[in-house]
């Protein structure tokens, strides 16, 4: 009971600024979301129109070595490159989101019912109505659920991202680990698996209403 | 290239050290999917054998997943005090949603006739679990013990925050006292041990299908 109401006064006391590390790590976190989707999902159409099968796989394999790289590793190299704080954060992160967006929407195309393009073709549209008005509506729920996957995932990788100065709720756990402060850590563990979890709601209802669509 | 000089140089006059952060990378490692084999396959031949357990127990561990790996490391560090011991509890957590997962879809995905064939020779479901299901079910957890590697891997790098040793202690220090060389000389090596746990197991899961086809 005294533990909850200490709790209590953490959060008034510490409110603005845990709102602000909220802040931070959902504009990092959104900035390599929407980076990550413009750039992939073209990507991808594009890779399940190229006749090599081998710039495919080069493709695939490079994206699987970035996943595999430790995410602190991968932070780390940044710094040379790009100094400390956002723009590294971002490239990095960005890197890691590649596969599991770029496999999903792959699978996605693949997937579509070649008659259906056929028949598209036999209507006289051009390629790229085909792919806008065809491929991509019907490749929709696999590329919805890479979406979703990604994001929550890219929530967690973002509390990492405070390591290279950039900031958010990893900056609220160090600090924790720092001053050997239980609140601190629970509360940036918390807050971020609690923007997870809403993010995979909402994207889950978005999912689901384009479906129905 | 100066740099690729300079960081030659450095691994060279420290590749003792370098040694024995990488294989105290690889211990922590290792103990900690060991210790989720240990406690994984059982839950998931649970999750696969006793239909109400199975959401509980496969969204028990899909949580554990969504906490962000320092903060994980952090609340176990104040349980289990600084080290390599909490960091193992740590990379066992994070892979038990592969290894449970896994072995619960791969007895899951056991052909029904194969079953009843077994049934038919008069198994009892214990000879069943052991003779059929679970031999047939290891190259799904041939997968699942790769993602682990990885993924453990990958959360050992942040061990040194929580005063545990690995190649992220390289890391770390070369972040804090702004050297790059440090940064590369411990980043590369993390980077090698991951790509080539990934390639070793993908191919003795390839050669576990492959017998299993035979």
């Amino acid at each position: 009971m005294e533990l909850l109401q200490d709790y209590i006064a953490f959060w008034a006391d510490k409110y603005a600024s845990i709102f602000d590390y909220m802040l931070e790590h959902v504009l990092i976190s959104l900035t390599v979301a929407i980076i990550s989707i413009v750039f992939t999902i073209p990507l991808a159409v594009w890779m399940t129109k190229m006749k090599s099968t081998k710039l495919r796989s080069f493709i695939f394999n490079i994206a699987n070595i970035f996943q595999t790289i430790p995410t602190i590793a991968l932070l780390a190299i940044m710094i040379p490159i790009f100094g400390i704080g956002f723009t590294p954060a971002i490239v990095a992160l960005f890197l890691y989101a590649l596969l599991p967006l770029l496999r999903n929407t792959y699978s996605g195309m693949e997937s579509i019912d070649q008659e259906v393009v056929e028949a598209a073709k036999g209507m006289g549209f051009t390629s790229f109505q085909r792919i806008v008005k065809i491929e991509l509506p019907i490749a929709l729920p696999y590329i919805m659920s890479g979406i979703r996957v990604t994001s929550v995932y890219i929530i967690s990788w973002t509390t990492l991202a405070a390591l290279i100065g950039a900031g958010g709720l990893g900056d609220l756990v160090l600090a924790g680990i720092g001053y050997n402060d239980t609140f601190m850590i629970f509360t940036g563990a918390f807050l971020a698996i609690i923007i997870a979890l809403i993010l995979d709601f909402v994207l889950a209802t978005v999912e689901n209403k384009l479906i129905k669509l | 290239m100066e740099f690729i000089m300079e960081l030659g140089q450095y691994m060279i006059a420290n590749y003792q050290e370098l040694l024995n952060l990488a294989w105290e990378h690889i211990l922590m490692v290792a103990y900690g999917i060991g210790l989720a084999l240990l406690i994984g396959v059982p839950l998931g031949v649970i999750a696969a054998k006793v239909n109400w357990l199975a959401p509980i127990i496969l969204s028990l561990v899909n949580i554990l997943q969504l906490i962000p790996s320092l903060a994980m490391l952090a609340l176990l560090m104040l349980y289990f005090g600084f080290g390599f011991k909490t960091v193992v509890i740590g990379l066992l957590f994070y892979s038990l949603l592969p290894i449970v997962r896994n072995t619960y879809v791969g007895i899951k995905e056991v052909d029904e006739s194969i079953i009843e064939a077994g049934v038919g020779n008069g198994m009892t479901p214990l000879q069943l679990l052991y003779k059929i299901q679970f031999p047939l079910s290891i190259p799904f957890l041939m997968a699942g013990i790769r993602l682990a590697a990885v993924i453990a891997i990958s959360v050992a790098t942040i061990g040194p925050y929580i005063g545990a040793g690995g190649l992220g202690k390289e890391i770390i220090s070369g972040i804090s006292l702004q050297s790059d060389v440090k940064i590369y000389a411990g980043a590369i090596p993390a980077t090698i041990i991951a790509i080539l746990a990934d390639f070793i197991l993908g191919k003795v899961e390839q050669k576990s299908k492959k017998r299993m086809a035979a």
